[in-house]
């Protein structure tokens, strides 16, 4: 009888520990910047909510773009469905749903690309040049790194600055691997590292209106952009 | 009788490291360097020790998963995430229809539920050099792929239809203990949009340099692979919320917990 106990004692302290090894989730725990909406600490940011020690008004949740919010309700289809996290070549971190309210010209590149970024970006600010003023400022034109490992927010800010792209209306967007690649996916941007420091990838400049919808892909490097310009006019105000 | 207790607590005893070594379902892949149809620059690529799914994901497992998770359910899904024809064999949210076996592989599975599918287990799916490296074993050989009759079985059943209708585990395992990589369903992969091939003959022969920055770096190796051709060329024609009635999906697991970070 004794026998009969210890066996299940053993059975049921195999079955208590084997059970512990399922339903891991990973977790990417990044938290919001929050900040004093009258700047009295001259951008000074807090990683959780409270008031502001100078002028004591609540502070807010940073998001870099001013949000022109049209209505709450996204679509289905709409890419602010997607809730990874992303670092901000100022040092931010927003969901895709922060940039609700403007348009979206988005691309997909690396800092380190020497052959087709380059390129890539010289179209983005063809594109750009051949926007009306009035128009530019519900534009957001968005570079979303595909090397998330070596393009940190210092790096994408420097490229920036490099190619004078450090205006209001650009954004540079740093991911996780796994957020890279749903983001892509939702692109249909194909993508491979094929070493550490090159990756082969689509040449794609994807358009989103306001509610982040895609509305037109220009593919391929240095094509007759008017079907991007067009499409860019016609979902902007 | 009591020396038949003993030796129960005694085989429990001996084999208990075992259990806790290998999830349930799961059979450990001892990584190693090989050269797949489409590698690196260097051609060859390093694929880490991994756990995986003895068998692809059944459409019984997938009705439990769609009970628990609710935004997966056939009219729940949203469009980002899964074309119309998501689980186009089901009858409604919870139910497949009456032609189905709970026991066959899911299929109409797009990209991104598959990967959700994973991640709620704790897992993910596999990498395209991965789920290439388990494949190129037949049942007595980790790299089959010189052997002509590994070739001939697996386009043997590329020829036959309707396979992802039969049930799993009824093809003979291979040397890992994993069933069913070939003569079921394609499968998805984590990295699937990574094949940068477009489909067309003329742009891929001239490595269209215009639409993938770097293409010219990405050859075959091996161009008597057949089998493996079709396969990257599949994947190089997905889009991530197409739903198939011939491709599936299964799952793995980093041994050392390093989740996300092994892509």
């Amino acid at each position: 009888m004794k026998t009969y106990k210890y066996l299940f004692l053993m059975l049921f302290a195999i079955f208590a520990l084997q059970s512990c090894n399922s339903n891991k989730k990973t977790n990417e725990n990044i938290d919001l910047a929050y900040q004093c909406p009258m700047q009295c600490e001259n951008g000074k940011t807090y990683r959780e909510p409270g008031s502001c020690p100078i002028c004591k008004m609540d502070l807010e949740p940073l998001t870099q773009i001013s949000k022109n919010v049209l209505s709450d309700d996204i679509s289905e289809e709409s890419i602010f469905n997607l809730t990874s996290q992303w670092h901000t070549e100022e040092g931010n971190v927003i969901e895709l749903k922060d940039l609700k309210g403007k348009t979206l010209v988005m691309v997909m590149i690396y800092t380190s690309c020497k052959a087709a970024c380059p390129r890539l970006v010289s179209d983005i600010r063809n594109i750009e040049a051949v926007i009306p003023d009035e128009k530019l400022k519900n534009i957001q034109f968005v570079f979303v790194s595909i090397d998330p490992e070596t393009d940190t927010s210092e790096r994408l800010k420097a490229f920036a600055k490099e190619n004078y792209m450090d205006e209001e209306q650009w954004t540079f967007l740093q991911g996780t691997k796994s957020g890279v690649r749903e983001f892509a996916n939702v692109l249909s941007v194909k993508y491979k590292e094929i070493s550490p420091i090159d990756f082969s990838h689509s040449n794609i400049i994807s358009v989103f209106n306001a509610q982040g919808e895609l509305k037109y892909q220009q593919e391929g490097l240095g094509v007759d952009n008017a079907g991007t310009v067009a499409s860019i006019l016609d979902v902007t105000p | 009788m009591k020396n038949q207790v003993f030796m129960l607590v005694f085989t429990l005893l001996v084999f208990q490291p075992l259990l806790f070594a290998q999830s349930k379902g799961m059979v450990s892949i001892k990584g190693s360097r090989y050269i797949p149809l489409y590698g690196r620059d260097s051609t060859v690529v390093e694929v880490n020790n991994f756990e995986i799914d003895i068998y692809p994901v059944t459409n019984a497992d997938y009705v439990n998963f769609v009970k628990k998770y609710p935004r997966w359910q056939k009219s729940k899904v949203i469009k980002l995430f899964a074309d119309a024809s998501y689980l186009s064999n089901w009858k409604s949210d919870l139910e497949l229809k009456d032609s189905e076996k709970p026991d066959s592989p899911v299929t109409y599975i797009s990209w991104f539920a598959a990967k959700d599918y994973c991640e709620c287990q704790g897992k993910r799916l596999p990498t395209v050099d991965e789920w290439e490296y388990v494949a190129m074993s037949d049942e007595t050989t980790k790299d089959a792929r010189n052997k002509a009759s590994y070739n001939q079985q697996i386009l043997a059943w590329y020829e036959a239809p309707r396979s992802n209708e039969n049930k799993i585990g009824q093809h003979q395992k291979n040397v890992w203990g994993v069933h069913d990589l070939h003569g079921l369903v394609w499968e998805w992969t984590l990295d699937f949009n990574s094949v940068l091939i477009t489909g067309e003959s003329r742009k891929d022969v001239d490595k269209d340099s215009n639409l993938f920055c770097g293409s010219a770096a990405l050859n075959a190796t091996d161009l008597m692979n057949y089998a493996a051709f079709m396969r990257y060329a599949i994947r190089g024609s997905l889009k991530a919320k197409y739903s198939m009635k011939n491709l599936g999906f299964r799952c793995v697991k980093d041994i050392n917990d390093k989740i996300n970070e092994n892509l």
